[in-house]
């Protein structure tokens, strides 16, 4: 069986699974403990926020922990809507947006924000100048995603920070960087970005830890309550095991970017001609997307059938977000780029990760070929 | 709603700011100490040994050095972040960074227009352009170039105001042999005497706020420091310790490297507490600490001992207290802070980094054992009178100087005293 759905966990590196064992074994002190074994704890995670730090070149106490990337966004959003409402009551961010973003959104808009769902390109690219236009003097946030998780389309976070700022500089900008970190440069000052979550579990390390970068002097509303855990920003004992190996997790991927992109964007470009060439499918992702995501539909068919298929035949794959994957729904985001209602439904989402090789995906683009021949009789039958 | 509106002001200036992004090179300016006949070299080499250590960090930066100047070149380096950290060598008085451009007409001005639409100034800036020219084989002379650059900027950049006398912007540019060096910021420096050419002291280092800028003041006035520090555990515990590390670590940044001396301080301190004197004991508490302090500078090699005291801030520090203190050091007990207010220091403080850690709330030893009412006019022969008849009070010192641990701290590294509590499972650098 070959695992192509690194976009929605990739395999924990061998490094972290050893970190995460010997951590728990060693360090099960509560962090914020008075003893010794308590503070030897506290000092792995302020060491794990050095390590990040380092690597998202911010300062250490602008590292956040939490307990996973929805976390992270839901407390972007969230959190800087309530601490900022002085301002305004107004929020502005994508239709191409991860669930934990949108649903955080249209939960502040239940409340009475009014959020604008700024809509991409048929490119599934948001044009920076709709972002901007969309602002006003009452905008507490933008949320933009830097690398779309279904189809792996990049927006341009420089231009849509520049026009955020140019329009009104007290508006805050978070970026959802979980499926950009580890594949493409990483530069909070550049976009100014006050906010940036990230998913260790996506860039092989463990699950069940989220980072949210705070850039000094944005502050947000905490969430959860109970204790002055994390600068008093999230409470909760801190998951040490999962703090460190994240760190590791996020140095080792930072790292490797290079070397992994070198390695990637051989195989999608490979695999995105190979679709391109099949005329029952129809691509979403593009060449100047990330590098270990592609995207095609299958009009006519439903996107999970054909997973069910390529699965028979020994490979795993996605029909798109594994948070919205259960929904039996045209996807939000091919709707959103205009695609119509049969290739929404009809989605699948190969992602790459470092084992994969030229004969891995030989034998993918074998598979999909046999897989849509056994399926085509059925085409169109499906709806 | 005037709130709102100040969100779309551009609260930055006139736009000078900003040329760091682009530079290639900085320009670093000695201090006063430039008046100084003989030591001058003395001076500027500590000065460039200083910035060598800081740059450490950096390793494609390289240095030259000529007439009260250190160019760095950047080579790639964040300018900013060296900036951040260069303003903090002592003796440096200002920095510029600079955009360099070949030493022909035609690069200089294309470089200097570049410059100027980075810079960005707002319509309505006074300017100046102030060219000199160091090699004198350019062909055209200085008041020649002011001309012949400004005259085509200002036509490409409308909306400046030429003024000569105090122009809000002036673009410099310095022709020399080979490389033009175009510039318009100044960045204000620390100032001050190069790190070690007026002599070494101890510092006193308790943990609190006063302490650590007592410290960074002394060095600014080329004062080579080393620290003391008195804990008692278990009545402090070991993060009140870590926080007296994590403190020098700060001040290493301005000194590349600092002695901590960690004396055990608990069996004086507890020795007092027996003696039916307790309005005393901070007044003896005090002496016992520069007593040992004493004997470490002398051991040392330091002619002076510092320490954050405030004048009147606490019992300990009104001016009979400081009388009866004092005199418990035949040194000098230099005291930067003595005239300062609370506030002040609070926010010297915040500009040298040591806040944060300073408000750390663990205790330490100055706040253990503070009885109800410390006298603020202790008796000096009483006081005599007790130490001389304190059954080993002389050996308890002795114990405290012997059971010293010194650690030399370092910027970045992680240098930190043997535990008083053995560690536990400790920190393996390979799980990060």
């Amino acid at each position: 069986m070959l695992y192509w759905d690194y976009a929605a966990a990739a395999p924990p590196y061998d490094e972290v699974v050893e970190t995460v064992e010997q951590i728990m074994r060693l360090h099960y002190a509560n962090p914020s403990s008075l003893h010794r074994a308590g503070m030897e704890a506290e000092r792995l995670i302020t060491r794990a926020r050095e390590v990040c730090a380092a690597a998202l070149a911010v300062q250490p106490h602008e590292i956040l922990f939490t307990s996973g990337a929805t976390e992270s966004n839901n407390l972007a959003i969230k959190g800087a809507a309530l601490q900022y409402q002085g301002r305004g009551r107004h929020i502005v961010t994508t239709q191409l947006e991860h669930p934990s973003v949108y649903e955080s959104c249209r939960q502040l808009r239940e409340l009475g924000w009014e959020v604008t769902f700024v809509a991409p390109a048929s490119t599934g690219i948001v044009d920076p100048a709709d972002i901007a236009a969309a602002i006003r003097p009452d905008t507490v946030l933008v949320s933009v995603m830097h690398v779309n998780n279904e189809i792996g389309t990049v927006q341009p976070l420089r231009e849509i920070g520049q026009g955020i700022k140019a329009v009104n500089r007290r508006t805050l900008f978070h970026v959802d960087g979980v499926q950009g970190y580890g594949k493409l440069e990483t530069r909070l000052k550049e976009w100014q970005a006050e906010l940036y979550s990230l998913s260790p579990h996506k860039i092989r390390g463990p699950r069940g830890t989220g980072i949210l970068v705070v850039r000094e002097g944005t502050a947000l509303f905490p969430l959860l309550t109970g204790g002055s855990h994390e600068h008093g920003n999230r409470a909760g004992t801190e998951n040490v095991a999962g703090i460190v190996a994240s760190a590791k997790a996020v140095r080792m991927s930072g790292e490797r970017r290079e070397d992994l992109r070198r390695q990637l964007i051989p195989l999608r470009n490979r695999l995105l001609h190979f679709i391109a060439a099949m005329p029952e499918l129809v691509l979403n992702s593009r060449e100047d997307g990330a590098p270990h995501i592609v995207h095609f539909s299958y009009p006519g068919m439903k996107g999970e059938v054909l997973a069910r298929k390529l699965e028979e035949l020994g490979m795993t794959v996605s029909t798109r977000s594994a948070c919205s994957s259960r929904l039996a729904e045209p996807s939000r985001i091919l709707l959103s780029m205009g695609r119509d209602v049969p290739a929404a439904l009809g989605g699948i989402r190969i992602s790459l990760g470092d084992i994969h090789t030229e004969a891995d995906a030989a034998l993918l683009e074998q598979a999909l070929l046999a897989a849509v021949q056994s399926l085509k009789k059925a085409e169109g039958g499906m709806k | 709603m005037k709130d709102i509106e100040n969100g779309f002001a551009d609260e930055s200036g006139p736009g000078t700011t900003r040329s760091i992004e682009y530079a290639d090179m900085l320009l670093l300016r000695f201090g006063e100490f430039t008046l100084k006949g003989k030591n001058r070299s003395r001076f500027e080499k500590t000065v460039l040994r200083h910035v060598k250590e800081m740059i450490r960090p950096f390793p494609k930066v390289t240095l030259s050095k000529e007439f009260g100047r250190i160019y760095v070149q950047l080579n790639g380096e964040p300018a900013e972040e060296l900036a951040d950290v260069l303003r903090n060598v002592f003796g440096i008085a200002s920095i510029s960074p600079v955009k360099v451009s070949l030493s022909d007409f035609d690069d200089i001005l294309a470089v200097s227009q570049n410059f100027l639409r980075i810079a960005a100034p707002p319509a309505g800036t006074t300017f100046k352009v102030n060219v000199r020219r160091v090699w004198k084989e350019f062909p055209y002379g200085s008041i020649e170039m002011n001309k012949l650059i400004s005259t085509p900027l200002l036509q490409s950049y409308p909306g400046l105001l030429v003024d000569v006398k105090s122009p809000q912007m002036e673009l410099r540019i310095e022709i020399r042999e080979g490389h033009t060096y175009i510039f318009c910021e100044n960045i204000a420096g620390v100032g001050g005497f190069p790190l070690g050419t007026n002599g070494k002291a101890m510092l006193l280092l308790s943990g609190g706020i006063d302490s650590p800028v007592a410290g960074w003041s002394s060095m600014r006035r080329g004062l080579e420091v080393e620290c003391v520090h008195f804990y008692s555990f278990p009545y402090t515990s070991e993060l009140a310790r870590q926080k007296v590390v994590d403190l020098t670590r700060v001040l290493s940044r301005y000194a590349g490297v600092i002695k901590l001396h960690l004396v055990p301080f608990t069996e004086v301190q507890t020795s007092f507490t027996g003696i039916g004197q307790d309005n005393l004991i901070i007044t003896l508490m005090r002496r016992a600490m520069l007593r040992i302090a004493t004997r470490l500078a002398e051991r040392e090699g330091a002619l002076a001992l510092v320490t954050g005291e405030s004048l009147g801030q606490v019992a300990s520090q009104t001016l009979s207290s400081m009388n009866v203190i004092g005199r418990a050091t035949p040194l000098p007990l230099l005291r930067p802070l003595v005239m300062m207010d609370k506030s002040e220091i609070v926010e010297l403080s915040k500009t040298v980094g040591t806040y944060d850690l300073s408000i750390l709330p663990y205790e330490d030893c100055c706040t253990l054992f503070v009885p109800k009412s410390p006298t603020t006019n202790p008796n000096l022969r009483i006081v005599d009178k007790i130490e001389a008849t304190l059954p080993g009070y002389s050996a308890l010192l002795d114990a405290a100087v012997a059971g010293t641990e010194t650690v030399t701290i370092t910027p970045y590294g992680d240098e930190k005293p043997s535990d008083v509590v053995p560690a536990q499972a400790g920190l393996q650098e390979e799980w990060f």
